[in-house]
């Protein structure tokens, strides 16, 4: 889908009934909605039927990313890199986080391999009211040889759920791992200038996505993919190769220019998924394990920013794998979302007129985060959520939008002093300084929380409850 | 003319329109042919087929697989960009009237962050040290990195550029804060002179928020920094800004102005600035969030910021300026965590190292940094994005199939 597509231009192939079937009371509507993204074709009932088979094709021809979606597993734990469309966030949204993938190799011990593949799994973690985790496993084949490789693919795919990326430039090698994943649809890595066609020869034995591996040299890549298109494969991806270090000025060159072909200038050779695989930090960073797991994550941190659709790598250190996920998490966010949450006063669990008071700001970062906090404490109380105009509290105080007056009006808009019989209201520690003017104002007793909330339940065990008695 | 069923037809035709067609004829069932002339000579036989007979059965595309590769060439894409970014010089060498024993100049862009196929980036970005005039509660991964210096500033700014290295050192005077020890502004000013003395690489200057006292504090720091083109950190909407843009003006200085996140903010701000400064005088900071606590407003903030720069709104044309270290704001930086996050020793680091290499990509040209690994990590990443060595490894392929 270009970006200048308007709803004028889809309305003309939709019903133009007006059914209201799709949820939205006119069709230009829902065009507007599909052209946001916000809605898709197979939400609108008549486009399925037969009278509007050929509208529903051009449509989809129409509104189809320009980076092409290609799926990696069986169809029900799929995972979907690329479908991409746009080149800045802010002009529509990134759509799919780029996987990660972890490795593991065919030469490791079986009890080694099976560990491995558990720890790759429950790497999880809560954030923001959901879990993130890592997505695919990819099992390399370092023996070289079929049957050890067979072995591993068959035991790898006995322990896990995660779709896998099988790695080998031996297609014998290859195939051995591939009947082993009949209907799993794992991904092909790689194609390469010397084996290309015994590869694709495989993808579409197996109906299999396909990876092009063309290090640096992108007329090689272009050549392997429009020889592959030719060759009647759908589903590539492309690695140009990733490159840490010194040399990671090419890594992000190549994956921007591909990146700017495949959307700002439609070319269709170059509009599939991007493979990085950072995991070649362990091959070309010289130094300690340390250095190596560094290099990889940054290389992997900078794929995220440009354009990668799928990661490939091998720390499991966790230091490494959680501010990449949660960046990833933050950078594929529809921007569109609004940074706030509604002002107002919070029942959280069953508080009574004794449960406490606590202050935070409508900063939609901050309240989801105190709210998870008070949430897995099982605190019963009311949370106050003032309007600092979407700002976290650091930045509300120093920016005056959250200040004694804003609390004190909320306080009173709100009418909390019939909820509670006390009189004492928590504030988040980072607005501290506000404490005097906001009893002055108030009237209210100031209790002062901590800087991270966190904190909460420690802190209403130790000073609540005194603050409580006194 | 006359009509006639012809028995060996597929055998006439294919000698006359290739197999193929002739197959696809014969697929269709029975076959009427108008021969015109029936002297039959091969030339004069004329064949009407209604296009629509031929598309009765759907026509399934022969792929010959090719056999080799089609070379291909990759033709590089081409952005056309507008607008350039003005270039700031902070510091001044005796010959410009000043102590520094360098002047560092940013921004100058023409084209979005780190497309180097367009334009390798004119200055690199800046990664400057943090030191603050008291001591501030930090997490003990940062700590263990000063030790004893950070009882005292001035050899803070000394260890950041013998031992660290810093480009220029981020003073920020947070003990003038009314509510901390209300720091008076002549004493905050000598301790600016201290370190002007210390150390001699360019030098930033922060308040501490109070929008009143800072005024006052940078009136005076302005003053005894006069021909150091020090960067004074900030101004912001709520202070009175003809007043800090003529204190800059007149004492030579460049300032950063401060918005949060909001462009049209930091449009108003900046006209404001032009009636008493010159654009080549303004660094932007439009407000910096970690990872993991809103570094996607932060960064799209930024990265729109740019590009409409690059597009040609003037209002927008400075260099960006961002406090990488708000990324111990985000708990996970410093929290515990259960083992499989690693050690927060190192979880710390990467977490501001990640928060600056994200809006690298933004067009921040300033960062403000404290961790020494995350500074020296920021470091290596702009070097290996701009300076970087062209060599390749010698095995491209070897990482598919090699243990790590």
């Amino acid at each position: 889908m270009a970006t200048t597509i308007s709803p004028t231009d889809v309305y003309k192939y939709l019903p133009r009934t007006n059914c209201g079937e799709c949820g939205e009371t006119t069709c230009m509507a829902f065009a507007v909605k599909l052209v946001n993204r916000e809605a898709f074709l197979d939400e609108c009932p008549p486009l399925l039927t037969d009278e509007y088979k050929e509208n529903y094709k051009k449509l989809w021809e129409m509104l189809k990313p320009p980076i092409k979606e290609v799926k990696i597993g069986s169809d029900d734990r799929a995972v979907k890199i690329g479908g991409e469309y746009v080149m800045f966030r802010h002009e529509l949204t990134y759509v799919n986080p780029p996987p990660i993938a972890i490795d593991v190799t065919d030469t490791m011990d079986e009890a080694l391999l099976v560990d491995r593949v558990k720890k790759i799994e429950k790497l999880i973690y809560y954030y923001i009211g959901r879990n993130i985790h890592l997505d695919l496993i990819a099992v390399r084949s370092v023996s070289k040889d079929p049957e050890t490789f067979r072995k591993a693919v068959r035991k790898v795919k006995e322990n896990t759920s995660f779709p896998l990326i099988l790695c080998s430039l031996d297609p014998k090698v290859m195939e051995a791992g591939l009947e082993e994943l009949e209907g799993e649809r794992p991904l092909i890595y790689a194609a390469t200038k010397e084996n290309w066609a015994d590869m694709g020869d495989l993808a579409l034995k197996y109906g299999c996505p396909l990876a092009v591996y063309a290090p640096e040299d992108l007329d090689l890549l272009v050549s392997l993919a429009t020889t592959l298109r030719k060759f009647g494969i759908e589903d590539l991806a492309l690695d140009p190769g990733s490159f840490p270090g010194d040399l990671l000025h090419k890594t992000v060159t190549n994956f921007t220019m591909l990146r700017w072909k495949g959307i700002k200038e439609e070319d269709e050779i170059l509009g599939y998924p991007l493979i990085g695989s950072a995991i070649s930090s362990w091959f070309y960073v010289e130094g300690d394990e340390e250095t190596k797991t560094w290099w990889e994550a940054i290389t992997a941190a900078a794929l995220v920013m440009r354009y990668a659709d799928l990661i490939m790598m091998h720390s499991l250190a966790g230091w490494n794998i959680l501010p990449l996920l949660i960046l990833r998490e933050n950078i594929y966010t529809d921007p569109r979302k609004p940074v706030s949450v509604e002002p107002g006063l919070r029942t959280i669990g069953q508080p009574d007129e004794n449960s406490p008071v606590m202050v935070t700001t409508n900063f939609a970062l901050t309240y989801y985060t105190v709210l998870s906090d008070i949430e897995a404490a099982k605190i019963d109380c009311y949370l106050l959520v003032v309007d600092t105009e979407g700002i976290s509290v650091q930045s509300a105080v120093a920016g005056r939008k959250l200040t004694a007056e804003t609390v004190a009006d909320a306080l009173k808009e709100f009418e909390v002093e019939k909820l509670v019989k006390h009189r004492k209201l928590i504030i988040p520690g980072l607005a501290s300084r506000l404490s005097g003017e906001i009893e002055e104002l108030s009237g209210w007793e100031v209790l002062v929380g901590p800087i991270d909330s966190s904190g909460i339940p420690k802190f209403l065990d130790e000073k609540w409850k005194k603050a409580e008695t006194s | 003319m006359k009509k006639e069923k012809h028995p060996k037809l597929e055998d006439l035709l294919a000698d006359l329109i290739g197999k193929e067609l002739a197959k696809a004829l014969s697929q269709l069932g029975e076959v009427e042919i108008e021969l015109q002339d029936v002297q039959i000579m091969a030339e004069k036989l004329v064949l009407t087929i209604q296009p629509s007979a031929l598309m009765r059965k759907e026509a399934v595309p022969v792929l010959e697989k090719p056999k080799e590769l089609i070379m291909s060439r990759f033709e590089p894409p081409k952005e056309e960009w507008v607008g350039k970014v003005v270039e700031v010089k902070i510091g001044a060498t005796p010959s410009e009237g000043g102590t520094r024993d360098r002047t560092i100049v940013i921004g100058g862009e023409s084209a979005p962050a780190f497309h180097l196929f367009m334009e390798t980036p004119p200055h690199p970005p800046i990664v400057a040290m943090d030191v603050f005039d008291m001591e501030i509660s930090l997490p003990k991964a940062i700590k263990k990195y000063y030790g004893d210096v950070m009882s005292d500033p001035v050899e803070w700014a000394r260890f950041n550029v013998e031992k660290y290295k810093a480009d220029m050192i981020n003073f920020h005077l947070i003990s003038t804060d009314p509510l901390l020890k209300d720091t008076s502004p002549e004493q905050a000013a000598r301790m600016v002179e201290e370190v002007l003395q210390a150390v001699k690489v360019p030098i930033c200057v922060g308040g501490s928020g109070d929008p009143a006292k800072d005024q006052k504090v940078f009136e005076k720091v302005a003053e005894v920094a006069q021909g150091e083109r020090i960067l004074i950190n900030d101004v912001t909407l709520d202070m009175d800004v003809p007043k800090m843009g003529e204190l800059t003006k007149k004492y030579g200085h460049a300032i950063i102005a401060f918005t949060s996140m909001d462009l049209n903010q930091a449009r108003e701000l900046n006209r404001k600035l032009y009636d008493y400064l010159g654009k080549e005088n303004i660094v932007m900071d439009t407000t910096t969030a970690a990872v993991g606590y809103g570094i996607d407003y932060a960064f799209t903030i930024m990265e729109r910021a740019r590009l409409a720069a690059l597009m040609g709104d003037e209002e927008l044309q400075h260099p960006m300026a961002a406090a990488a270290s708000n990324a111990w704001a985000a708990r996970e930086a410093w929290i515990k965590l259960p083992p499989e996050w690693g050690p927060k020793s190192l979880r710390g680091p990467i977490w501001e190292a990640f928060t600056a290499l994200t809006l690298l990509f933004a067009g921040v040209d300033y960062f403000m940094m404290i961790h020494p690994v995350a500074v020296e990590l920021t470091r290596n990443v702009i070097n290996g994005l701009i300076r970087g060595r062209k060599e390749l490894p010698e095995d491209l392929y070897e990482w598919i199939e090699r243990e790590a």
